[in-house]
Order: C-alpha cells, then sequence, then structure tokens
C-alpha cells in the first residue's frame, strides 16, 4: 500500500483519474456490435453510385458553432467592486477551444484577472476534458503562468462540476474545483446556488496566497429569464479566506471574510 | 444550410397569445384566393392549388409571410404554403420541371415514391442538387398510388414553405369511397432563422422546454405522496440527468402551428355536405413536431396509411410524426366540427373547422396537461415481459406463418429451423454506442406496437397504435423470409444536442449496403427517449410484429422511446438511398445513414 504522502502528491490527478472511472462508461455484458459491419467495405465517398469528387452532403455533425455565455457580470453597490466570468467557444460536438475570462474591477481599474485558453474534448456523455494554459494577472503582485488539465460537465442530479490542476514555474501547483446547481421555481425564476475552493501547492507571497487551501465562496443567486438568454439576477456571496493565505492576511491586517450583495445579469449570445 | 440566414431578420418578441395563435389574415386572405393572386408579392396561403397531367412547372422562390404579426421571408414552390397538390396518375410518367429561383441550391424529393435514384431528389447523395437559376427535370413513372408529399431536402428549406402534397389515383380506380376528398396538412412555422433556433439548441438543449419539472411540483408530489415518494419519482431522471419531460426539441414558444399553411386564428376551413362521406389525407409535413390528432364528434375511419390502403380501423385519435400520413373518413351528421391538432409536447395546435358552409365554427378542445415519460419510455421492458415473451411469440410466430400460407419453398426451410424467423430479440449494441455521442441505451427494449405513446396512454379516448395497422391484401407483395437482419440504434445525446444511428454522425458513417432483390429484416431500437420517424428512401418498409408477422407497409416507421420496430425490406432498385429520422433536426445533427443497393 502506498504511503498517505505519496497520494498526497498526486492528489490532482488522483481526483481527475477517479472522476474519469466514475463517468466513463462501463461496458455492458450484452453483444458488441462493430457500427461498420454492414457497409461491405463502401464509403460516403468510394463504392458503386457514390457521386464523383468530394462528398457535397455535410450535416450538422460537421458543422462548427460558436456562443459566448456571461455567467456573471455583476456589481456590488457598497464596495463599488464588479466581477465578471464570461467564457466563449467554438467547434464541433465534441472538440471546442474555450476561452474563459473571469476577473476583478475596482475603482475603473482590473484587479485581478484570470483568462484561460483550453482545449475541451467530449470524453464521456457528461463530461469534457479540458487542456490548456491559464494567466493569472494581479494589479498588485506578480502574474503567473500556468498550464492545466480539467474535468468539467454534469455530475449525477443535475450538479455542474469544474475541476482543474495547473502547474506553474517554479513548481507551483493549484487545484480549482467549482459546482453549480439551479433550481427551477419556475419556468423562468431560477435560484442558482455555487460553491468554489482553491488550492495552491506552494506559498505565493507575491501574491499573498498560501500553501493549501486559500480560498473559498459560496454564492445564491436569484434570477429571472427574461428570455433564456438574458437573465438579470439579485444573489449574495460570501467568500473566506483559508489556512495560510488567511495568516497573510491577518498579518496585513486585511479581512478574512466578506460577504457580498449584487446585482448582475446572465447571458449568452 | 445557411442560405436562409439574409433572408431572415432577427426575432422579435410577440405576446405568447398572438404567437401561439397566429394571425387571422391568412384565413381572410385564402377565402377570396382571387384577391390574393393579384397582390403577386404575397404567399398564397390555405388549402393550395391542385396541378395535374403528364407535365408540372415549380418553380422555388422566396416570398413573404406573415404568420405572427411579422413580415418574414418563406421559402415556396409557386408561391404557396403549402405547395401545390400534385394530382398524378398510377402509371402515367410524369415529367417534374423544377426551377430554382433562389439565391442557394434547392431539391425537391418525393416522399415515398418508389422511383430510380437519381430521381429521388437528395443533394450529395441522388443527384447534385438543382443550382440557383437553373432548372432541374424529374422524370419518372408511378409504379403506386395514394396519398404522399414532396419536400426540399436541402438544409432547412422545407422548415420555411416547401411541402406540398402529392396524390397518386390509382389506374384502377377509387377503392376508398367518399363524396369529398381534402388534403390537410400540418406543418410548424418559426419566425426565426432556422438555423440559429438549431444553434440555440446546440448551447442549450432544453431551450424550448417551458414545461420543466419545477419545485412546485415535486412540494405538490410531496404533499400527496410524501416525501420519500416525491424524491423517489425523481431519482431516476435526475441520477441519468434526463429530463421526463424531454417531449419537443422544439415548441410553441417559437413554432406557430400550421393547418393547410393557415394559423389556429386563422382557422382552415373544409366543407362538406351532411351525409356525405368526407376523405381526409392528412399529412405531416412539419420539420420536428408529432401530431396528436382529432376531430371531436366524429370517428375516424383510418383507411389508409403512408399511401397504402389499409384494413380500415375507427379510431377517435391518432399520433404521426413528420413524414407520416394516414388517409381517414368520416361520415358528420354536424354541421361543424373542430380538427385539432394539438402537438406531442402539449405547447400548442394546430387547428382547422369542418363544416357545412363557410365561417362556421366548433368548440375548440384544452390542451391535453403535459404528461411525465415513464420507466418504461426509459428502460424499455423492465419487468423481463419481453424474456417470457420469447417462448409463447415462438409458438405463435409459427402458427401464424403457416395459417398465412407463406411461401415454404422459397425460405427453404421450415419455420422451427430458420433463425430468422421471427426478429432477433438479443440486443446487440454498437461499440461506438459507447462515448460522448450517447446518453442512453436500452438492455431491455419494449417491442409492443400497441402502445399509442407518452400522453396518449389511458386518454379516454380510443387512439390509433401500430399494433391497428394491417395492410389490406395485396398490399404486401413479398412473402419471402428474410435471408439476413441488420440491427441498429437510435442514439443521441440531449445534454450535448447530438443525434446519430450507432453513436456515430452520418459525417462518421458508412453505408448500409443492401442487395437489390433480397429480402432484409431491419431492426431499429430506439436508444433515447423521444419518438424518432425513421424515413427510408427508395424502398418499402414492411413493418412486422415481435413474432415475426408482417402487418404494415410504410415508408416512414415512428419508433418510440425504448421500443424496438422491425420490418422486412425488398430493395428492388439500385443506388444511393438516405434514411433518416424526419424530424428535421435530429436529421441535420446526423441521425442519417446513406444505403447502398446494388
Amino acid at each position: 500500500m502506498k504511503r498517505l504522502s505519496d497520494v498526497d502528491a498526486l492528489k490532482p490527478l488522483t481526483i481527475l483519474a477517479m472522476f474519469a472511472m466514475i463517468s466513463s462508461p462501463l461496458l455492458a455484458q450484452a453483444e458488441i456490435r462493430d457500427p461498420h459491419a454492414y457497409s461491405n467495405g463502401y464509403t460516403l465517398e468510394e463504392g458503386p453510385y457514390a457521386l464523383a469528387g468530394p462528398r457535397l452532403l455535410k450535416l450538422a455533425d460537421e458543422h462548427k458553432f460558436w456562443a459566448i455565455q456571461g455567467n456573471r457580470v455583476e456589481y456590488d453597490a457598497d464596495s463599488e467592486n464588479g466581477v465578471f466570468e464570461i467564457q466563449g467557444w467554438y467547434g464541433s460536438t465534441y472538440e471546442r477551444l474555450v476561452i474563459k475570462f473571469d476577473g476583478d474591477v475596482a475603482n475603473g481599474r482590473l484587479q485581478e484577472s484570470q483568462t484561460g485558453v483550453v482545449w475541451s474534448h467530449a470524453y464521456s456523455t457528461f463530461f469534457d476534458t479540458q487542456w490548456g494554459v491559464r494567466l493569472d494577472h494581479y494589479d498588485a503582485g506578480t502574474d503567473r503562468q500556468w498550464i492545466s488539465v480539467g474535468f468539467q460537465g454534469l455530475a449525477p442530479y443535475w450538479f455542474e462540476l469544474e475541476m482543474t490542476a495547473y502547474l506553474g514555474e517554479s513548481g507551483r501547483t493549484a487545484i480549482s474545483l467549482a459546482a453549480e446547481y439551479e433550481l427551477l421555481l419556475s419556468q423562468r425564476l431560477v435560484l442558482h446556488p455555487s460553491a468554489e475552493l482553491s488550492l495552491y501547492g506552494k506559498n505565493d507571497v507575491e501574491n499573498r496566497l498560501g500553501e493549501g487551501l486559500s480560498d473559498a465562496s459560496l454564492g445564491l443567486r436569484l434570477r429571472y429569464e427574461i428570455t433564456r438568454q438574458f437573465a438579470p439576477y439579485v444573489g449574495v456571496e460570501w467568500t473566506s479566506k483559508l489556512g495560510k493565505t488567511a495568516d497573510i492576511a491577518r498579518a496585513a491586517d486585511e479581512s478574512i471574510r466578506d460577504t457580498r450583495y449584487v446585482v448582475g445579469m446572465r447571458f449568452w449570445l | 444550410m445557411k442560405q436562409d440566414e439574409s433572408a431572415l431578420i432577427p426575432h422579435t418578441r410577440l405576446s405568447r397569445r398572438l404567437f401561439v395563435k397566429g394571425l387571422a389574415a391568412g384565413g381572410v386572405l385564402s377565402a377570396m384566393p382571387r384577391l390574393l393572386s393579384a397582390n403577386t408579392n404575397d404567399t398564397r396561403l390555405g388549402s393550395a392549388p391542385v396541378l395535374s397531367g403528364q407535365l408540372i412547372t415549380l418553380v422555388i422562390a422566396e416570398t413573404p409571410v406573415n404568420f405572427t404579426g411579422v413580415r418574414r421571408m418563406a421559402t415556396t414552390i409557386n408561391g404557396s404554403i403549402p405547395a401545390p397538390t400534385l394530382r398524378l396518375r398510377e402509371g402515367n410518367e410524369v415529367t417534374i420541371r423544377v426551377s430554382n429561383r433562389l439565391s442557394v441550391a434547392t431539391s425537391i424529393h418525393w416522399h415515398g415514391i418508389i422511383l430510380p435514384y437519381e430521381m429521388d431528389g437528395v443533394p450529395g447523395i441522388s443527384f447534385r442538387g438543382i443550382a440557383s437559376g437553373e432548372t432541374f427535370e424529374y422524370r419518372f413513372t408511378l409504379k403506386q398510388s395514394g396519398t404522399y408529399w414532396y419536400h426540399s431536402h436541402s438544409g432547412f428549406q422545407e422548415m420555411t414553405g416547401m411541402y406540398g402534397a402529392l396524390i397518386v389515383e390509382p389506374r384502377e380506380g377509387e377503392s376508398i369511397q367518399a363524396d369529398q376528398d381534402h388534403v390537410i396538412q400540418l406543418s410548424d412555422w418559426t419566425d426565426e432563422d432556422p438555423m440559429s433556433v438549431f444553434s440555440r439548441l446546440k448551447v442549450q438543449s432544453d431551450f424550448y422546454n417551458f414545461n420543466q419539472p419545477v419545485v412546485g411540483d415535486f412540494l405538490q408530489d410531496a404533499s400527496t405522496i410524501g416525501m420519500k415518494g416525491a424524491f423517489e419519482k425523481r431519482q431516476m431522471w435526475n441520477q441519468m440527468r434526463m429530463s421526463p419531460t424531454d417531449l419537443a426539441d422544439v415548441s410553441a414558444a417559437t413554432f406557430t402551428y400550421l393547418m393547410n399553411g393557415m394559423t389556429p386564428a386563422g382557422n382552415w376551413n373544409g366543407l362538406f355536405n351532411q351525409g356525405e362521406r368526407v376523405r381526409l389525407r392528412f399529412i405531416n409535413g412539419s420539420s420536428n413536431t408529432f401530431y396528436d390528432v382529432r376531430i371531436p364528434g366524429l370517428s375516424l375511419s383510418v383507411v389508409q396509411a403512408d399511401g397504402q390502403n389499409v384494413k380500415p380501423v375507427s379510431v377517435d385519435e391518432f399520433r404521426f410524426g413528420p413524414g407520416e400520413t394516414y388517409d381517414v373518413v368520416v361520415e358528420p351528421e354536424g354541421d361543424a366540427y373542430s380538427i385539432f391538432a394539438q402537438s406531442m409536447d402539449r405547447s400548442g395546435y394546430a387547428r382547422g373547422t369542418l363544416s357545412v358552409r363557410p365561417g362556421l365554427a366548433a368548440p375548440v378542445p384544452e390542451l391535453d396537461p403535459v404528461e411525465w415519460l415513464a420507466m418504461s419510455d426509459m428502460m424499455g421492458a423492465m419487468d423481463h415481459s419481453s424474456m417470457k415473451g420469447i417462448d409463447h411469440s415462438a409458438m405463435k410466430g409459427m402458427d401464424h406463418s403457416a395459417m398465412e400460407g407463406m411461401d415454404h419453398s422459397s425460405m427453404g426451410h421450415s419455420m422451427e429451423t430458420n433463425p430468422l424467423a421471427k426478429p432477433s430479440q438479443t440486443v446487440r449494441h454498437a461499440s461506438t454506442e459507447y462515448g460522448p455521442s450517447v446518453d442512453m441505451r436500452v438492455d431491455t427494449p419494449r417491442t409492443n406496437l400497441d402502445d399509442p405513446g407518452i400522453g396518449l396512454r389511458n386518454n379516454g379516448r380510443r387512439v390509433l397504435t401500430q399494433a391497428d395497422l394491417r395492410s389490406i391484401n395485396g398490399v404486401l407483395d413479398d412473402d419471402r423470409a428474410p435471408t439476413r437482419e441488420i440491427e441498429l440504434h437510435l442514439t443521441g445525446n440531449m445534454e450535448r444536442y447530438s443525434w446519430s444511428i450507432d453513436g456515430l454522425e452520418f459525417g462518421k458513417s458508412t453505408p448500409v449496403s443492401m442487395r437489390q432483390g433480397e429480402r432484409l429484416r431491419v431492426i431499429l431500437q430506439n436508444d433515447t427517449m423521444m419518438t424518432h420517424p425513421m424515413h427510408l428512401h427508395g424502398m418499402w418498409s414492411d413493418v412486422e410484429s415481435a413474432e415475426g408477422d408482417l402487418l404494415v407497409r410504410r415508408h416512414t416507421i415512428s419508433v418510440q422511446s425504448a421500443q424496438r420496430v422491425s420490418f422486412l425490406t425488398t430493395p428492388h432498385d439500385v443506388g444511393r438511398w438516405a434514411w433518416h429520422c424526419h424530424l428535421l433536426f435530429h436529421m441535420d445533427a446526423g441521425m442519417f445513414r446513406e444505403v447502398v443497393v446494388s
């Protein structure tokens, strides 16, 4: 049996691997067919009566689609801070390029942002693997670059999950976990709880992040879908710094916990 | 596929009432067709003009329509919705010249007509399509009679207005006696660009479903069946991440349902005289809508299915999917009756009136409540009744075939030893069903053809089922036993909005190869929770029971959720043919196969 510390070192990958197993289709005992067994070796382009030249008939399965999704664009009147979480994607059903852009705005300035560019690959019925890079920008701090590998999808009972492991310069590692749920109060009124958790493998003094669990947040938003593509909301977000990150904040005489009341809109194009 | 985008301006929101019921204007205008034809800019709506003879000329162009208060461009044939009704004669050779005045390519497919593959009208399979500005000449001999239809097979043109009735009169004279004969073509219209409707589903597959389970439903269940019961009712759905109200991808949230090109408020009107036998040729020419049709106060005698005569069966109601047709005979004695066709998801309806004189109306029923899909729609025959059925049905199959006097010599050996005497009940999933393209696999499918389907079970009305349909003598003209069996599974992933066969979309698929003249069994198993109207071009689909008894000849077979249906076919005509789900969005998403007959 492995020592616990080995397992800990592998934790990000272990979590992902475990999830891969859970969500991967288990082969049933039923007899399995070859889907091309009836083709007699013919293809869409070749064989008797095929039209000459390249294939003309291309359906939506070979088309590319795109969307821009503003999951959170919100404002806290007390602190005059804004938060946004926008992502765009382009691609097919199973392979997509995804750009994720999250950030905090205060006093008209971008305080902090994370920009991720990932290749999203449909791994199983409900889950995608996401490989890519992320750039963290700190207005007062040091920018960090990461390569990332993650899992995103829909778990049983309709929980939307996102788990990403990061590897940065000088052996830095990080993990982020997020979960969301949507509770339909009516066909248009939706209660939307969410939770997020971040971990870092190393202290990052410049950005005032400590090793281990660094921060957690819980959100509860109530939106009204004027259309399915445009929904204003009100919400509350609790955030808390944890562990060594909290210690660093305490030492700097900063608050550890925060409650923000927000108004915002959720949209997609 | 994107050809309509430039023509259709962005969607404006309308009051829901107007949206669902539409404008009455279409009705007013169509009552005065002369007035309409004076205005050459508008699309003619209502009962379509009839074209007959051996030379037909069709012109495809964009013409304006206004179903909801907003003017939109439709893609029309000879400027009408529905397109002209073609009344042709069995045995005649017909030449149909189709001119394309669109800016993009087009095509016309003669749905259900047996003809050479080059005339079948599927761009990229049977021919190259009809380019902008070109005229294509279709020429074929009609070897059948009955009610059929024709429509574009290019992109989403069918959805924007390109559909019409095609009636082939029997050479030997009509065996179905009727004093009146009305075509009733049902369709669905959206003011939006069909491609943007599709794209929205790609982002959010329940975009148009406004009948989703909400917290209030849960609380109501909790108060009636208890907290535990309410949880259990939802457990399977929640675990599988499926919606129990996923009954249609596109609803009245964007669709206006049409009867002969008329909105419900427009109220299409068909006339009769009291005491007459009235034949109604129902054609589902919609893009994405299953209709449940009834005429309160009248019994419907179903006399034809997909153009082929059946032994008359009396029902109160029938469900049909895009591509299917039913001819019914009614004998009205009153003054006015509503023809009521509610969409399967109960979000709206098409409606018209049968009356003794114009302008009458009868009460319009309320929409039925939305019924949750049942466990049998997901799991099939969970109680292993299919297992019990094996022994039982094997015996039945033998008896029946003996009674029907099948050609033993052609089978080469007795039924007892022919393993293909009845359809295989062993479920064989394709290896490609185990991946991201598939969200459900049914291991114990149901083979019950006597299920009217979700929303129609035990509704107090006599509803037509597939088990009720029997071709009249002589229709099923090939009594050979099949020499091989192929099995295909209808698959999809609702969350990703992808549709496929055996987990492979069209672009990843290979053709199904058939030998000319062979007798072949096809088993279609539906591994999804939606009903799919599967249309096989170029040859008939002779539906059989689970016991292997031939029942009825169709060109489009609706396979219900978790159901396993088998049919026999004989490909007489060589070439490449299309085979697909006739829900236009499912077809376009990839639930489509090519067939090679050689």
